[in-house]
Parts: C-alpha cells; structure tokens; sequence
C-alpha cells in the first residue's frame, strides 16, 4: 500500500515528497501489541481507529481544545490528536476501550457515568473517562473543587457538566467501595 | 484537519540532530511536545517537509537545580517539572506559573522548553524566562550559544534562533535569597489561555522592599520587565499601597483586542492583576 499525495492538498515547499514513505508502526494498546503501516503524518487518534478499529477514541477538533481523543500514555492523559503514532513506539497506550468493554463489568468511571447520567450523546465520553480514570488513581478522593478541576480540559455539548462532576465523585465512592476494577 | 506529508527524522543524539537541522534548513521545524506544533500541522497553517523529532534524545528529560539557576532540559514536560520538589523550592515562581499553563493533558505532553522556544505572547514560560534572567542554551552544527532570555523574544511567536539551531536547556535565573515571587493571571476558564497574566519578583532586604519587578502574559507583543523598584523602595512590603504602581502598568503594556476580551478590559485586568500580585508576593512566598 503506498499513498500517493493527492493532487488538491498543498504541494510540499521542497519537492522531494512524492510518494510518501510508510512505517511499520507498532504500539502496545490496552495491553496488546499491535504492528500496522502508516505515514508518518498518521495521528495516533487516527491510527488507533483506522489502521487498529479501535473506534473508542473520538475526533471532535483536532487541535487539543476538546479532550475526546484523550487517552493514557503510559497512564498519563494525554491527546491523542496531538500526538503522531510513531512517536507512540515504546510507550503504554490505555483507550477506552482498555477501561472495559464488558456491560456487566463496567470500570468505576464507567459504572458512575451511567448511575449520574453524565452523558447523552456519548461523544465526549471516551475522553472523559480516560481523563477521570488516570485522575482517580493518582487522587482516590477528590474534593468537588478537583472534580471540577479535572475536567476542565474536556468539552460538553451536552450534559451541561453537573453530573459529570458528581460522577466523578461517584467514581470515587465505587472505587473506595472496592466495586469494579 | 490532516497535516501535509512530511519525513520524520528521529535523531539519537544532538549532534545528529543539528546535522540534520542543517541539510534541511528552513524546510525543517523541531518536534518537541507538538502541543503548539501539531495544531498548526492539523490545520495547515504550516506544512514542513522535514520534522526533526527530539523526543528520543537522551539526557534532555533532566531538571537539575543549581546554586544561581534551574536548568531545565529541551525534553522535561511542564507536568514533570510542575512536580519537582527541588525546582519548586529553588524557584517558587515556576511552579505558581506553571499550574496556569494549559490543562493536565497538555502539560503531560508539552515541554516547558518548547513553550519557550514557541514564543507565544499568550504563554506564561516566556514571561518567567524573562523575569528570572533566564538563558537559552542553543546548539546547531556551528558549535552552541546561549542566549539571554531579553534577547531571545523578537515578536509573537518570533525569536533569534536560527532555523538550524536546537534549544537544549533553559537555565531559569534563581532569585537572590528574600525575593518573594507570585503569578498571577485570568482566563475564561482556568487553564485557557490568559487574557492577562503577571509574574512580580518582590525583593526585600532588612524588612523593606529593594526590589520591584514584573512582566506580563498576553498584554505585551514580548515579555519585557518592568522595574517598578522607584515606586516602592524602602517601604515595609506590608504597608505599601500597591495603586502607586498602575499608572507605570497601564503605560508599559500595549493588549490587543480579541474575541476574548476588549484592549481596555485586557489593561484594567492587567492593572489589578499586578497589585493583587505584588500584594500577595508582600504576604507570602518567601523564596
Ligand atoms: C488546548 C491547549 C491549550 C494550551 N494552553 C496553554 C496555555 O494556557 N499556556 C501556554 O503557555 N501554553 C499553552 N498551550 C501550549 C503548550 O504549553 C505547549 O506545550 C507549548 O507551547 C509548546 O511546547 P511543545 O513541547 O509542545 O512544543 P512543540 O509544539 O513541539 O513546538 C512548538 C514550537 O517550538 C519549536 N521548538 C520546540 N522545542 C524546541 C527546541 N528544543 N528547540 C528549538 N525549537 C523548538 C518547534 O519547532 C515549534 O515551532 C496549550 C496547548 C493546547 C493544545
Ligand atoms: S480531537 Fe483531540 S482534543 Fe479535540
Ligand atoms: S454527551 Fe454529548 S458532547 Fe458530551
């Protein structure tokens, strides 16, 4: 498979670009080794649901300001539409899908998510949760203020946010009850 | 948005890194965090062919404090020196700004170097470089240079490093012992970018105020001091009516107008910023 440049995108400044290299790119996602080409150019939020379908992660600005393509690196939230998938080589990717997919054994964030209604459409969620779930292992008991606090990174068209700052705290109630792992 | 093809090279080392700078030229940009970069890759604003990715270059990811400064590697990411004790305490101030810049997410990936290197107007590192006497140590194929941080800053997002040189560390200044320090800004929500911010370094010797310097965040095209030491000098810092200093703010600043906020409501927020911020400094913070 080789992608040739199309001819509306903006011709290279140099012109040694013509047909544009692919690597062999493998990362560890939700702890799975997983190999695929892509170009260099390829996003990781792009990579992990094109070349891996791992759909979990969503798209929404592409520029950092929304969080719905936020996921770990090595446990730490970070954009994944900032970030190209072959600078993610070496490093620990965690997804929503990696929090759990099974409906009878959702994680704690999962699970309070849907006990406080903190989402409708479920666009934003993916971020959410990832961001709120590497929170809450560093801070197992937050106060509303940090609740509130970590999700400001992270876009709502729809809930309005209130209940996704009680499920937050509710995420940390379920932890401390020793629910879901 | 995608961002155009480019040909990603990874250097190993920085002399790696340099020669490739220099074969590439102005065709080439250096990826740090890609927290300011890959914006502008997504949205086309700017298409290199060549990304020089520093990412891998070892012994870039240390913070390392020393008697007059804390040097800072190209590779250490805000959070990461957000969370350094040692640095925290050598320099109070970098850790009180660096809870303003961006959100976790962010700060995970960006690099403080980089925001430096970035030269936003609206960033808060540029204005704590500034204000610290920071130097850039900068490296290119020609051998290394370090720049003072009042000569880097040219313009928005403009600086006087050249198109083949890398920033390796940043030594921000620390201040002499009884500076007091604080940061201080206002977004529309907190870890957006400042529509003014203020970083003030309150000296004081025998009790009294010595010293009075601050420079700001999205109100001046470059981070620039202001010496505000006539105004205050030899007062205890308890006592001092920090109103004596708005006039010489409203003066030094020069805010734009955007979709965030007028020029006017940029300048009386910048006006109250600094008093509270010198106010706070007069209370607390003994660095
Ligand atoms: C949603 C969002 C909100 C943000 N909010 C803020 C904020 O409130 N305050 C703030 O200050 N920043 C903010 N940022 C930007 C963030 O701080 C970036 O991390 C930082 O500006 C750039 O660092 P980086 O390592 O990501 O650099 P990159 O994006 O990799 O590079 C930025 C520029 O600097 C150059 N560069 C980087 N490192 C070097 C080097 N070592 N040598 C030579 N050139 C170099 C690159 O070539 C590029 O031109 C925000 C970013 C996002 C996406
Ligand atoms: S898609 Fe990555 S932050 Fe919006
Ligand atoms: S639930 Fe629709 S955007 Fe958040």
């Amino acid at each position: 498979m080789t992608e040739q440049i199309m001819s509306h995108t903006s011709p290279p400044v140099g012109s040694d670009i013509t047909v544009e290299p692919l690597h062999e790119i493998t990362l560890s996602v939700n702890g799975a080794p997983h190999t695929a080409t892509a170009p260099a150019r390829r996003l990781l939020s792009d990579f992990l649901r094109r070349e891996l379908g791992l759909t979990g992660t969503h798209v929404g600005c592409e520029h950092g300001v929304c969080g719905a393509c936020t996921v770990l690196v090595d446990g730490a939230p970070m954009r994944s539409c900032l970030m190209f998938a072959i600078s993610a080589q070496g490093h620990e990717i965690t997804t929503v899908e990696g929090l759990g997919t099974d409906m009878d054994n959702l994680s704690p964030v999962q699970q309070a998510f849907k006990e406080c209604h903190a989402l409708q459409c479920g666009f934003c969620t993916p971020g959410f949760l990832t961001t709120i779930h590497a929170f809450l292992e560093t801070n197992p008991s937050p106060t509303e203020a940090e609740a509130r606090e970590v999700v400001s990174g992270n876009l709502c068209r729809c809930t309005g946010y209130q209940n996704i700052i009680k499920a937050v705290l509710r995420a940390a109630e379920i932890r401390r009850e020793g629910g879901a792992a | 948005m995608k961002p155009a093809p480019f040909v990603h090279h990874e250097p190993r080392s920085v002399e790696e890194a340099v020669a490739t700078l220099a074969e590439v030229g102005h065709d080439g940009k250096v990826l740090a965090g890609g927290q300011s970069l890959i914006p502008v890759l997504n949205m086309r604003l700017a298409s290199p062919n060549h990304l020089v990715d520093i990412n891998r270059l070892p012994g870039c990811d240390r913070v390392e404090v020393g008697d007059d400064h804390v040097r800072v590697g190209a590779l250490v990411r805000h959070a990461q020196l957000l969370a350094d004790a040692r640095a925290a305490s050598a320099l109070p101030l970098l850790g009180q700004a660096l809870a303003c810049v961006a959100h976790p997410a962010i700060r995970n990936r960006g690099t403080t170097v980089g925001s430096i290197a970035h030269a936003d107007a609206a960033g808060e590192m540029p204005s704590v470089a500034v204000l610290t006497g920071a130097v850039i140590e900068a490296a290119s194929v020609r051998g290394t240079r370090e720049i003072a941080a009042t000569d880097f800053f040219e313009g928005p997002l403009e600086t006087t490093l050249e198109a083949d040189e890398v920033v390796v560390a940043v030594r921000f200044g620390r201040f002499p012992t009884g500076t007091r320090t604080a940061f201080l800004e206002a977004a529309r929500r907190h870890g957006d970018y400042a529509m003014a911010g203020v970083a003030v370094a309150l000296g004081v010797t025998d009790g009294v105020v010595s010293d009075a310097r601050a420079s700001f965040v999205s109100v001046t095209p470059v981070p620039d001091i202001l010496d505000l030491t006539e105004a205050v000098r030899g007062r205890e810092p308890g006592t001092v009516d920090w109103s004596t200093v708005a006039d010489a703010v409203a003066a030094h600043v020069d805010p734009e107008a955007d979709i965030h906020a007028s020029a006017d409501y940029r300048r009386a927020l910048v006006i109250e910023l600094t008093q509270r911020a010198f106010a706070a400094a007069a209370q607390e913070g003994v660095a």
